[in-house]
């Protein structure tokens, strides 16, 4: 019970995590078609701009300013890079944003160092909240867990029940029209990318601390989040959320059960002591969701709510 | 202006010539320098420096300047492999590597089969952190030594520690999933089988090695479990990260590490962790000694503002400085030859490099992290203390060996 408990919270705060790092890949991806890698460099370009403003002034400055940072940042990008890059179509963006994520690397580690920061929970979170089963819950994760549904009721709001949500929607599918009736869609594109990395930095700022922040955080986050993207349907924001927390969960309830193969498939005469046998679900977990990544495309290319191939 | 330049060019050359003849022996340092465990090996890297500023100062080894040429191999064996072969063309003949012992195995390997093709020119291994106890077993090297204890010897004081507490009736043991870890996973089960039969050991986790950022779930299954004490070989982000979760979620047991010391790890866990992580290692700062090893501990702090850690570094520097004045050359064999059944008088006792499989043995101590010390630890008012039941002679930690080991002519 204990463990259910315990595992639903954790996986799903790691789910929300995921989930907003995402929904900005997801946003930018099924409006403009760029697949951008140096998502998750954003996601730490989040936590290390959060550890300088916390460092000078507070956290709670980090919260707002990091991600518009952030956010700004990435509308540079659009508007100085991407866009010149898009006359020579998606191939070339590919490669734009993938040397875009070597720079940022490369930058990050340049500033801040090879070795991780100490990027801390601010004091006034740093305290156990509640005693479940003997073990205490830290508010911080509570604290994320608010932020992370806050980012999501604003953002279901803004787009389905606002003007500028109407526009964004209206240009991810029919773009030259949306030109036509006189809006500015290389503005939308710009802001739409700026929102996008913006999420993943204010992802950065509450994940830095409640994870590690060091320069590998991105190269570490970067493929979970492409699987998000992909088995939930590329372009459906739905569909990320409900991969994301498929996968948080997945991957802290695996940690959380004490069973061998031997254990699960001892019917087939597998025994306790042989190599394959003594396999833990444990061990399995960093590889959970890249296995289900290879599944879905098998049975399912179009990811869970996805409406579009591959 | 052209004559100009090929001017500065023969200068620069000139002053690369002058800076090789000076006599100088290299060390290569090859051990992680970025990543999750680049503080560990950054730390290391340190202690290496300032203890060849000491022999230095000393005129050097044999009249030869020490220099510790650094190579960052991420933890990673093929990329040590390619950092040894780098070393080697800049006629490094001394190695010097310890966090990792997956690396270490590369690197004996590597290091024997150079000197089989290169006789005459042969490469010493000097190992002050990779404990993984077939190093000095069955895959012992006349061309390694290790300086630190390995597994079995610490898992040994780890587990009588555990042995002489009756309240404690159930351990969980979690490590990182590589041959360090399932060495310790081993020992762990099997000492405390023998010495305390009533144990119930209610868990044995191994981990993926440097790739958990949130030990949340594995904490909560320790706890679970109703572990009174927990064993782990962890160390550097592994080591912060489960220390960190373990306070986070209130879990107040003694855990009992190899490496409690990571460089981090005091920040992380603060007061919270005080009386409740133990360590058991060559040294704590606090110990009483002797004025010249306090002076040592107080310079290398002044010089690097970081916790004096390493205590072993400046072991094997001396060791090897006085095993190379026995011999008279700085040929490698010939140190090797000496080093074996060498001794040194430290701060905190006599240590021993014995000769029949090259593993050192050095005094124990069972430190617990407290917060009435004279010396803290990463600038804080928090560091590691022990009293005189916790420390283990250097005889005392002696293990039978099964090397057989193959000497040069």
């Amino acid at each position: 019970m204990e463990t259910i408990i315990f595992s639903l919270l954790n996986g799903v705060i790691y789910g929300l995590l995921l989930f907003m790092l995402s929904s900005g890949l997801t946003l930018i991806f099924s409006m403009m078609g760029v697949l951008n890698f140096a998502h998750a460099s954003f996601y730490m370009l989040g936590a290390y701009f959060a550890y300088t403003i916390s460092g000078v002034s507070s956290f709670w400055l980090a919260l707002i300013f990091a991600p518009i940072l952030v956010g700004l940042i990435g509308a540079a990008v659009e508007k100085w890079g991407l866009r010149t890059v898009h006359a020579n179509g998606h191939v070339a963006e590919l490669l734009f944003t993938f040397g875009l994520a070597y720079i940022i690397d490369e930058i990050v580690k340049i500033v801040y160092g090879r070795n991780a920061v100490d990027y801390r929970v601010p004091e006034l979170l740093d305290f156990p909240l509640f005693e479940l089963f003997g073990a205490q819950y830290p508010a911080y994760r509570i604290f994320i867990l608010f932020i992370s549904v806050g980012m999501l009721i604003a953002l279901w709001f803004i787009l389905n029940r606002t003007r500028a949500g109407l526009i964004i929607q209206a240009a991810l599918t029919h773009p030259h029209m949306v030109g036509s009736l006189g809006h500015n869609v290389p503005r939308i594109f710009m802001t739409v990318f700026g929102a996008g990395c913006a999420l993943a930095g204010l992802a950065g700022v509450i994940g830095g601390n409640y994870l590690v922040t060091d320069p590998a955080m991105a190269v570490q986050m970067g493929p979970i989040v492409f699987v998000v993207v992909v088995v939930g349907g590329l372009g459906s924001l739905a569909g990320a959320f409900l991969a994301a927390m498929i996968l948080g969960l997945l991957q802290t309830f695996a940690v959380a059960i004490d069973a061998t193969f031997a254990d699960i498939f001892g019917f087939l005469g597998l025994s306790q002591t042989s190599e394959v046998g003594s396999i833990t679900i444990a061990s399995l977990a960093p590889m959970l969701p890249f296995l289900m990544l290879v599944i879905v495309l098998m049975i399912r290319p179009r990811g869970l709510l996805g409406d579009r191939e591959l | 202006m052209k004559l100009m330049k090929s001017a500065a060019l023969a200068a620069a050359f000139g002053f690369v010539a002058m800076g090789a003849s000076a006599e100088t022996l290299k060390i290569g340092f090859i051990d992680p320098l970025s990543g999750p465990f680049g503080p560990s090996g950054d730390a290391a890297m340190k202690h290496w420096m300032y203890a060849a500023e000491q022999v230095n100062k000393a005129g050097g080894i044999n009249g030869a300047e020490v220099e510790i040429i650094a190579y960052d191999n991420k933890v990673n064996p093929k990329e040590s492999l390619i950092q040894f072969q780098k070393a080697i063309d800049r006629g490094v003949r001394i190695i010097a590597q310890g966090n990792g012992s997956s690396v270490a195995s590369a690197l004996i390997d590597a290091v024997d089969k150079h000197n089989k093709r290169n006789p005459g020119d042969e490469v010493i291994y000097l190992n002050f952190a990779a404990v993984d106890p077939s190093f000095t077993n069955d895959r012992c090297s006349f061309y390694h030594f290790r300086f630190d204890s390995h597994a079995e010897m610490k898992m040994n004081a780890v587990t009588d520690w555990i042995a002489a507490r009756p309240e404690i009736k159930k351990v969980y043991v979690i490590g990182q999933d590589y041959s360090f870890g399932q060495a310790n996973a081993k020992a762990a089960d099997a000492m405390i089988k023998a010495k305390r039969p009533d144990i119930e050991i209610v868990g044995n986790e191994l981990h993926p090695m440097g790739k958990v950022k949130d030990f949340t779930p594995y904490i909560q299954k320790i706890m679970q479990a109703e572990a009174d004490a927990v064993i782990t070989g962890n160390w550097g982000a592994d080591m912060v990260l489960l220390i960190k979760a373990a306070i986070a979620s209130g879990h107040e047991v003694p855990y009992l590490t190899f490496y409690g010391g990571s460089l981090g790890a005091a920040t992380a866990i603060g007061k919270d962790g005080v009386g409740q992580l133990y360590q058991i290692s060559e040294v704590n700062t606090n110990l009483e000694t002797t004025p010249e090893q306090n002076a040592l501990i107080d310079g290398y702090e002044a010089a690097y503002h970081d916790s004096y850690y390493y205590h072993r570094v400046f072991n094997a520097m001396t060791m090897l400085d006085e095993a190379a004045e026995k011999a008279g050359t700085n040929n490698v064999v010939e140190i090797a030859k000496q080093l074996e059944g060498a001794t040194l008088d430290t701060g905190y006792g006599t240590i021993t490099m014995r000769a029949e499989d090259h593993q050192i043995l050095q005094p124990l101590f069972m430190s617990v992290f407290s917060d009435n010390v004279t010396r803290g630890v990463e600038g804080l008012p928090l560091g590691w203390t022990s009293g005189d039941a916790d420390r283990i002679e250097a005889d005392a930690t002696a293990m039978p060996t099964s090397c057989k080991m193959e000497r040069p002519e």
